[in-house]
């Protein structure tokens, strides 16, 4: 890539002016650093992922308000985790965390077990049960 | 408490510390050394491990691999230290700052509050380098950023202890012992054998024919999964390869520039013109990521925009199967 094709897009996306250093080319073919701001094809794919992820988040909602999982489910997804991930935060077992997704096994859960849930996400236990009821 | 430490903003994160770390402790080595040395360009196809719900594409080899092989190469000695309890954690890292020691830490990306929000999912295999303390918070050198920045103690707990895959579990690294006088020649060799060698591999996910058999599931994607997730594994693919850390190319450009300053040393103009063929090759990688970009935009992808990739990237995979070769005999 030559340094003056090093794209400078701009994103709706990036807020923070994140510039990323890049390898390039100058007019002699040797190489340089330079900085990059945003091209698009990668802001694409990164808003792709995340409507992907709303869309997610979407989901689990309407499937705890509809009785067919467990409010576990939802801030899973809000905090961008996979089953794998969660079970690995709280120190479960990935079959007792899924589990834990069913709403009548959840409804049965001690306070013990549903902080460690509720540290993960960062929310208190009153938050994890009603806050996406209420 | 602050030591004295050179922040230079690099392409890739686990170079980047590398090469900063080296940097200061005497030792001049640019990222693209630490790259080529380290023999980072690597690609592998993991259809069975799935990442953001999309199987697992890498360009590179698996963390902390890169530093460590340039220690062997270049006869340093690094001392890693790996944690089971945060406590003990600090305790360690506090006692290298007082020690005059900026170390090297393995973090997760998830809580890093300096990252914008977009750019925070669960990663494990990011690298930083601490620097120095202050009642709030740790001075913290991120080689990705444009300049020095801060993490409070609590998020550096963290950020130590994140979990999943690859977690670090506090891990930290530093240099304790460089030689006066490192042998870069013989270290070159070796990484770019090593470097062939992984590329031609005679293994189906692996290299060269790693991204044919890519190249031959793009075809299927479509079909097999429907467009909705072929679009999305193939989004995956391109933040694989472009997403900050890899330097444009899936890092090819770094190893270009890696290639050109190994022609230097080694006196050797063959690789002079390998690293113009390989920046040609980058070029290819982003050409191919463009077109990729327009079918998960319109998201109304036919089968033949599936076609078209994927013949352009075993055209990719073709060239570079050539150019590992001719690399392989440029430096016998």
């Amino acid at each position: 890539m030559e340094k003056d094709k090093v794209p400078q897009d701009q994103s709706n996306l990036t807020k923070n002016n994140v510039k990323e250093l890049l390898y390039a080319t100058d007019e002699n073919g040797n190489y340089t650093t330079t900085l990059s701001t945003v091209w698009e094809p990668k802001t694409i794919a990164l808003s792709n992922s995340i409507d992907e992820i709303n869309e997610r988040i979407a989901d689990a909602r309407q499937q705890v308000l509809d009785g067919e999982a467990s409010p576990i489910v939802y801030f899973m997804e809000i905090n961008k985790m996979d089953l794998t991930i969660l079970a690995s935060y709280v120190g479960f077992w990935k079959w007792r965390v899924k589990r834990h997704f069913k709403p009548s096994v959840f409804a049965s859960l001690n306070n013990k077990i549903l902080q460690k849930y509720a540290d993960t996400f960062e929310i208190s236990i009153e938050e994890l049960k009603n806050s996406i009821t209420k | 408490m602050e030591l004295t430490f050179t922040h230079h903003q690099s392409a890739h994160c686990e170079n980047g510390v590398a090469s900063n770390l080296l940097k200061n402790s005497g030792l001049n080595i640019s990222e693209p050394m630490v790259f080529g040395i380290g023999s980072g360009l690597f690609f592998v196809y993991l259809p069975f491990i799935k990442v953001n719900y999309a199987p697992a594409i890498s360009y590179r080899t698996l963390p902390g691999q890169i530093f460590n092989k340039v220690a062997t190469r270049l006869n340093l000695k690094i001392k890693r230290q790996k944690f089971s309890s945060p406590a003990n954690a600090n305790k360690a890292l506090d006692e290298n700052l007082k020690n005059n020691i900026p170390t090297g830490l393995q973090v997760g990306v998830y809580n890093l509050s300096y990252f914008p929000d977009e750019y925070r999912f669960h990663f494990n295999a990011h690298n930083l380098v601490v620097y120095g303390k202050t009642d709030k918070d740790y001075l913290i050198s991120d080689p990705v950023m444009e300049t020095v920045t801060t993490l409070t103690h609590e998020e550096l707990d963290k950020v130590r202890f994140a979990k999943g895959a690859f977690a670090p579990r506090g891990q930290m690294y530093y240099p304790i012992q460089i030689p006066n006088e490192v042998d870069l020649k013989s270290a070159i060799i070796k990484g770019i054998k090593n470097t062939c060698r992984d590329m031609l591999a005679p293994m189906p996910i692996v290299g060269v024919r790693g991204i044919k058999f890519v190249s031959k599931q793009i075809r299927k994607w479509p079909v097999k999964h429907g467009t909705k997730k072929a679009n999305h594994y193939l989004a995956q693919m391109v933040r694989m390869q472009e997403e900050i850390g890899t330097g444009g190319g899936g890092f090819r450009f770094i190893y270009a520039a890696f290639l050109q300053e190994a022609s230097v040393i080694l006196n050797n103009e063959e690789l002079k013109t390998l690293s113009k063929e390989m920046t040609q090759i980058g070029d290819s990688w982003r050409d191919f990521a463009v077109e990729a970009s327009r079918i998960y935009k319109n998201r109304s992808a036919k089968e033949d925009a599936y076609n078209t990739i994927a013949d352009e990237l075993l055209d990719i995979a073709n060239r570079e199967e050539i150019f590992f070769k001719k690399l392989k005999k440029a430096i016998s």
